[in-house]
């Protein structure tokens, strides 16, 4: 057992979370490989969405697998970068809209 | 301009260096290809005939991309003399081999290059020319090859390995998609990949960097997209190829820190489908000196075919090479990843 919690070598063992329970994990890849697949988005669209949902949850494996992926299926960096400001922006501003409770709140209870 | 890995001296310029590092990697045990190819029950690989006769006319080029197999550049000399050339037509003219495939360097720079042409032609041969595209701006003497490639109903295939200017310079240098840009429109204006005119132009596109390449037909339909609506230009096919870990591209991965990944990646995408398509079963290679080879690849690695007596154009038995055993070593892993790799883009579902 490793004494940190990420490691990168971890990535390519994602298919090994089958070993515990199978059934689950074949249909979780099944569902994952549908997904991915060019459908009313194309494949290519599809992954630089996952790029940008990737640095929202922050999933660095994630980020590892759809950095390349994205570069490779031929998204230049200003592109990605600009899928990371909308992941930023839309994670900023679900905090910042927050601030409207916190003002209901405060109106709430002040004079 | 950056120069080659032999006018720098570097060690990888020794193919021996190279199958050293290919083939015995202690820090890093890659699987091994044969026993890869073994699994698929097709090991030892033989040939299934010559349909392709692909000649390499000298490792001159005007440009020196980064992932450059053959290591060529403006300061390679090693050039096809006319008299290898006559033996080239000797063989074509006592063979059923019906396509020569003329790759370099540019092979455009060997001065009898025409000649060659013309000399192929009359025997009846489909020629295909793999053009770097900034060789028809390199020098005024090369405006004319558009009208030439035409006359000569030649096929033209080129490297453009994106429809954007930043991708495809850093890998061939600066100006060279401009450059390509303004060929490719040449060869548009007098009939190349252009609906109905039997001109076929079709490119060729390989990744800048360290990784595989994506779907080719999406990637074709996304070439075709762009470039029309920027430039104005029309073409045939996009090939997808996958880089070789060998020469300039492995000196690359190895400076870079890339090299395991990406062995780790090929192997990974091993197609065992890709396996009985690969091109050096239909395809030999003839070195810039008449010497023979199963692919490019093996040339410029200096693994030459398996038939002792005959591994030279003067010594030339079509009934031993079409059935020989192919050299496989760790770099075949490039042309069986993925939807496979050959000098006409992918070769499996």
């Amino acid at each position: 057992m490793a004494d940190h919690y990420y490691n990168a070598e971890d990535l390519g063992k994602f298919g090994n979370i089958g070993d515990y329970q199978k059934e689950m994990a074949d249909k979780f890849f099944s569902y994952y490989g549908e997904v991915f697949k060019d459908g009313a988005l194309t494949a290519k669209e599809k992954s630089l969405i996952a790029l940008a949902v990737a640095h929202a949850v922050q999933c660095p494996y994630c980020i590892d697998a759809y950095s390349s992926d994205a570069y490779e299926k031929g998204f230049s960096e200003a592109q990605m970068m600009e899928a990371v400001h909308v992941a930023s922006a839309i994670k900023g501003g679900a905090v910042l809209v927050h601030g409207v409770q916190m003002m209901n709140k405060v109106k709430e209870i002040s004079m | 301009m950056i120069k080659s890995l032999k006018v720098l001296q570097n060690p990888l310029a020794n193919s021996s260096y190279q199958l050293d590092i290919l083939e015995h990697n202690p820090a890093h045990k890659h699987a091994s290809f044969k026993d890869k190819v073994a699994a698929t029950g097709m090991f030892p690989l033989l040939a299934g005939g010559v349909e392709i006769f692909q000649v390499n006319m000298g490792k001159m080029c005007n440009q020196v991309c980064k992932h450059c197999h053959v290591d060529a550049g403006p300061d390679r000399k090693e050039i096809m003399t006319r008299e290898t050339m006559q033996l080239c037509l000797n063989v074509l003219a006592n063979s059923p081999i019906k396509i020569v495939d003329l790759t370099g360097g540019a092979p455009e720079l060997n001065p009898d290059f025409k000649w060659f042409v013309e000399q192929i032609k009359a025997l009846g041969k489909h020629i295909i020319v793999r053009c770097n595209l900034t060789i028809i701006l390199a020098n005024k003497r090369f405006h004319d090859l558009p009208e030439f490639f035409k006359l000569h109903q030649i096929e033209v295939v080129s490297s453009l390995p994106s429809f954007t200017q930043d991708r495809t310079d850093k890998q061939r240098g600066n100006g060279v998609f401009e450059d390509s840009i303004k060929a490719l429109q040449m060869l548009n204006a007098v009939g190349y990949g252009m609906q109905d005119t039997g001109l076929t132009l079709n490119l060729v596109y390989n990744p800048a960097g360290a990784f595989l390449p994506p779907s080719q037909d999406a990637l074709e339909k996304e070439y075709k997209f762009e470039l029309m609506k920027k430039y104005n230009i029309s073409f045939n096919s996009l090939f997808a190829i996958t880089n070789m870990p060998i020469s300039r591209y492995l000196d690359y991965l190895l400076t870079t820190g890339n090299y395991d990944k990406y062995m780790d990646k090929l192997i990974a995408a091993f197609n065992p489908a890709a396996v009985a398509n690969v091109m050096c079963r239909n395809t030999i290679s003839v070195g810039w000196d008449g010497y023979l080879y199963d692919c490019d690849f093996n040339q410029m690695l200096d693994l030459k075919v398996t038939p002792a007596t005959s591994q030279h154009l003067a010594d030339f038995d079509l009934n031993l090479l079409q059935n020989r055993e192919i050299i496989l070593k760790q770099h075949c892993y490039g042309c069986t990843a993925g939807a496979g790799s050959s000098c006409g883009g992918a070769v499996a579902e």
